[in-house]
C-alpha cells in the first residue's frame, strides 16, 4: 500500500486532530513504516496489548506522523509466536519502546539483536507480563537487585562513574553510567524504568470516568496535557465535542503549564552556572504565577482541570483581569531577565556549545518538542495540526537551529513570550457558553487518541474500549521516549560537571516512560 | 552587573513568615529526644528521595527553596548525600523497583535520623494503589504503596502534591517536640 493511499483506505477517527486507524499485516507495516521514514516523517508511538479475549492474540500498535496527520497502525500478533517487525532501524527511538513491550507484554521485535530488558528491573520475573489479562496486578514478587549489563567502554585510562538512581538533587530517580577519559565523557549510557508504578496496568482497572485523574498523574509537570490527551481520547470514542468556551480554557492551562515549567527550568540554568540570581529571580515568577493558578482556577499545577467533556472550572471577570495583570508582570520580569542572561558572559560561555545536538543527528535520532526545536526540528502540533482554538491563533513556533544549551534556553525564552501573547488572544475572544458537556457512553472495542503539545513535546494518549465504559486498554506516552536515548549522544565530548547543565535544558520526564 | 544588582534591589525581600508546627502530621510518636531535636532544628540537612512519585511533589519541594518559602533562612539546606543528612523528605508511592535503593538510603542515613513523607501516594500509596485484592496496604506487582511500607516514618504531609507551605510545616513538626495528636499517652 502507497503511504498516500492510507487515509483514502482507512477511516479518520472523530475528534479535534486528524488521526487515521487501520489495521495492517506485518508486511504492510513494515512497508509503511520504511515510507514515512522515507518522507521525512516519525514515530510517536509503539505499544502492545492483549486480544486474547477476543480471540484475536495479541496486537501491536504504533502511531506515525507524517505531513497529513497521524497514522495508526494495528498489528494483529499469533499468540503461538509473538512477535512483530522490527522498526528500531528506521526509527531508532523504537529500541526502548519495543523492548518494553517485549518487558510487560512478551511480544519480540524480530530481527534485533538488542533482548535486554528495559522497563522490567528485578521485582517481577522474566516470565511474567504484567500486562497480559491473565495476570493478577495484585500479585507480589520477592525484589531481587537488578542485573543489567551495560555497554563498556575499554582502553587505557578509560574509567566508569556510576550515578544515581537516588540523585544528588531534587531530581527524579534514575542511573546514568558515564564512561570518561579525565573529564571527557566518551560514552553515557541510561538505564530507567525505576519509576515504574503499574500506571498502565491500573488503567485497566479503572472506567473511562476514573482514568482522567491518573491520567493527570502520570508526569506531574505535565499534567495539563496529559488531561487534556486523555479527554481527546475519550470525547473521540464517545462521539463527544467539548465547547469552544472549554477548548478555549484548556489552551489558557496548557499555556500556563508551558510557562511555569519554562520559568522553573530557565532558573536552574542560571543555578547550574553558578548564577544563583537567575534562580531567585525565576523562581519568584514561577511563584506568583502558581499563586495565580491557585487563586483563579483552584489548584497550583492546574491538576484535574481539564475532564472529559470540558474542563471543570470557569473564568470570570476578576480571574480574566488577574491573569492578564499576571502575565504583564511576568512579560516584564522575563525580558529584563532574558536582556541579563544574553549580556552574561560567565553564563553564555557555559551555555554556548555545550551539550550540541546538530540538526541532521535531531532528524535521524527523532528527537522532538521543545528540544526537537532548538535543534531545528520544526513540529509543532499548535502550528502544524491546531485543534480549537489553536486553529485561530496562528502560533509561531519557535525554532534554532545551534542544537545546544544556548538554543534550548533560547526556545524556552521564546514559548514563554508566545504563550503569554497566546493567553492574551483567547481571553480577548474568550466564547460564553457552558464549561462541560455530559460524555456520551463509548461503544466496546472502540479506539481513540489524543494528541497535544505539551511544554516538552507531544502527548499521545491511545484508548482502546472495553465493554460498559471500562478502559481495555491505555498507553500514556511522554516525548520523553525519544529524547532520552538523544540525550546519550549530546553529552560525548563534553566535560563531567556539564552533564547536569544539559541534563537540565533538556529536562527530560523519568516517571513519564517508566510508567 | 549593574542591571543584576538594580534588580535585586528593585525585587526587595520576598520571604514571608514560616508556618508553626501541626501535631496531626505526626506518623509516629515523636522517636528523637528534645535534646537532639534542640541541636537539629538550627542546622537541619535533608536528603529528599523521590522512591516513585509522579514528580508532582517535587515540584513544591523545589518551590521551598524559593524567595517566598525561603527554607534555606531558617538554617534547612538540601544536601547532596544521605551521609551528611539528619532527614529523608521521601516522596512515593515506593515503586518496587525503588524500594532496594530507598532502603539502602535510609540505611546510608546516620543516626539520629528523621524520616518526612511527602504526598498523597507517600502517606497511603494515592492514586497508584489498586483498591482490588491487596487490602489497604496498597501494594501491587509495580508498587509497595506508602513510605512506612519500607521504612520508619516520622511525619506524613499529605496533598496532591502538598503546597510548599504544608510541607514546610510537616519538616518544622518534625523537628520540634511533641506527640502523636489524639494519642495523649505516647
Amino acid at each position: 500500500m502507497r503511504l498516500d493511499e492510507f487515509p483514502a483506505k482507512f477511516p479518520k477517527l472523530p475528534g479535534a486532530m486528524p488521526i487515521w486507524h487501520g489495521t495492517v499485516d506485518s508486511t504492510e507495516f513494515r512497508n509503511l513504516c520504511e515510507q514515512v521514514q522515507r518522507g521525512g516523517g516519525k514515530l510517536v508511538a509503539l505499544w502492545g496489548s492483549d486480544e486474547l479475549a477476543r480471540d484475536a492474540g495479541y496486537a501491536l500498535h504504533t502511531s506515525l506522523v507524517t505531513a497529513i496527520g497521524m497514522l495508526c497502525l494495528t498489528l494483529p500478533v499469533n499468540a503461538e509466536r509473538p512477535s512483530f517487525p522490527d522498526i528500531s532501524d528506521l526509527f531508532p527511538a523504537a529500541n526502548r519502546m519495543q523492548r518494553a513491550v517485549a518487558d510487560l507484554l512478551g511480544l519480540h521485535a524480530s530481527g534485533n539483536d538488542d533482548h535486554r530488558k528495559w522497563l522490567r528491573h528485578g521485582s517481577w520475573p522474566g516470565s511474567v507480563h504484567p500486562l497480559r489479562k491473565n495476570f493478577d496486578g495484585g500479585t507480589v514478587f520477592p525484589t531481587e537487585t537488578d542485573a543489567y549489563r551495560f555497554v563498556t567502554v575499554t582502553g587505557d585510562g578509560v574509567h566508569e562513574i556510576p550515578v544515581g538512581p537516588v540523585h544528588a538533587g531534587t531530581i527524579e530517580p534514575g542511573h546514568f553510567r558515564f564512561s570518561i577519559i579525565g573529564e571527557r565523557v566518551l560514552k553515557l549510557e541510561q538505564r530507567l524504568g525505576y519509576k515504574h508504578k503499574g500506571i498502565e496496568k491500573l488503567f485497566e482497572s479503572m472506567t473511562l470516568e476514573q482514568g482522567a485523574k491518573l491520567a493527570g498523574r502520570v508526569s506531574g509537570d505535565s499534567t495539563v496535557a496529559y488531561a487534556w490527551a486523555y479527554a481527546q481520547a475519550v470525547e473521540s470514542v464517545a462521539g463527544t465535542a467539548p465547547t469552544p468556551r472549554a477548548a478555549a480554557l484548556r489552551a489558557i492551562l496548557l499555556e500556563l503549564e508551558r510557562i511555569h515549567n519554562h520559568l522553573g527550568d530557565l532558573g536552574y540554568l542560571g543555578n547550574d552556572v553558578a548564577l544563583a540570581f537567575g534562580f531567585a529571580q525565576f523562581w519568584i515568577l514561577k511563584e506568583d504565577l502558581l499563586r495565580m493558578n491557585h487563586e483563579t482556577f483552584g489548584h497550583r499545577y492546574l491538576m484535574d482541570r481539564v475532564v472529559p467533556g470540558g474542563v471543570a472550572c470557569d473564568l470570570d471577570g476578576k480571574g480574566r483581569e488577574r491573569i492578564l495583570q499576571v502575565l504583564r508582570h511576568l512579560e516584564k520580569g522575563v525580558g529584563i531577565l532574558k536582556d541579563i542572561y544574553d549580556e552574561h558572559a560567565g553564563a553564555q560561555d557555559r551555555f554556548l556549545t555545550t551539550g550540541r545536538v546538530t540538526p541532521d543527528l535531531a532528524a535521524q535520532l527523532g528527537l522532538t518538542g521543545m528540544a526537537g526545536r532548538a535543534s531545528g526540528q520544526a513540529w509543532d502540533l499548535r502550528a502544524q495540526f491546531p485543534c480549537e482554538p489553536y486553529d485561530k491563533l496562528d502560533v509561531r513556533m519557535a525554532t534554532h537551529i545551534n542544537g545546544d544549551v544556548a538554543a534550548r534556553v533560547t526556545v524556552r525564552f521564546e514559548e514563554v513570550q508566545e504563550s503569554i501573547r497566546l493567553i492574551r488572544l483567547i481571553l480577548d475572544r474568550l466564547p460564553a457558553g457552558e464549561c462541560l458537556v455530559p460524555v456520551a457512553d463509548a461503544p466496546e472495542n472502540a479506539f481513540g487518541v489524543g494528541w497535544v503539545e505539551g511544554w516538552r513535546g507531544e502527548i499521545l494518549i491511545a484508548l482502546h474500549t472495553g465493554k460498559d465504559n471500562a478502559i481495555h486498554r491505555l498507553h500514556p506516552h511522554d516525548p520523553s521516549w525519544q529524547n532520552w536515548p538523544v540525550l546519550e549522544h549530546s553529552i560525548i565530548g563534553n566535560i563531567v560537571p556539564d552533564f547536569p547543565l544539559i541534563n537540565k535544558s533538556f529536562n527530560l520526564s523519568y516517571t513519564g516512560v517508566d510508567l | 552587573m549593574y542591571q543584576i544588582i538594580k534588580q535585586i534591589l528593585k525585587t526587595g525581600i520576598k520571604t514571608e513568615a514560616p508556618p508553626g508546627p501541626d501535631d496531626a502530621l505526626r506518623a509516629e510518636a515523636q522517636r528523637l529526644n528534645k535534646e537532639i531535636l534542640r541541636h537539629v532544628g538550627r542546622a537541619l540537612a535533608i536528603r529528599h528521595v523521590d522512591a516513585g512519585s509522579c514528580n508532582g511533589c517535587e515540584l513544591e519541594i523545589h518551590a521551598l527553596n524559593n524567595a517566598y518559602y525561603n527554607i534555606e533562612g531558617l538554617g534547612i539546606h538540601f544536601v547532596a548525600s544521605p551521609r551528611h543528612a539528619d532527614m529523608l523528605l521521601v516522596t512515593g508511592p515506593v515503586s518496587r523497583h525503588m524500594e532496594i535503593a530507598l532502603k539502602r538510603t535510609y540505611d546510608a542515613t546516620p543516626e539520629p535520623k528523621l524520616v518526612v513523607a511527602v504526598g498523597d501516594c507517600g502517606c497511603t500509596g494515592g492514586i497508584f494503589s489498586p483498591t482490588n485484592s491487596l487490602g489497604d496496604k496498597g501494594e501491587s506487582y509495580a508498587s509497595c504503596g506508602k513510605i512506612s511500607n519500607v521504612i520508619p516514618v516520622d511525619v506524613a504531609v499529605p496533598g496532591c502534591p502538598p503546597a510548599p507551605i504544608a510541607l514546610l510545616q510537616g519538616i518544622l513538626t518534625a523537628i520540634s517536640g511533641g506527640v502523636k495528636a489524639g494519642n495523649p499517652s505516647e
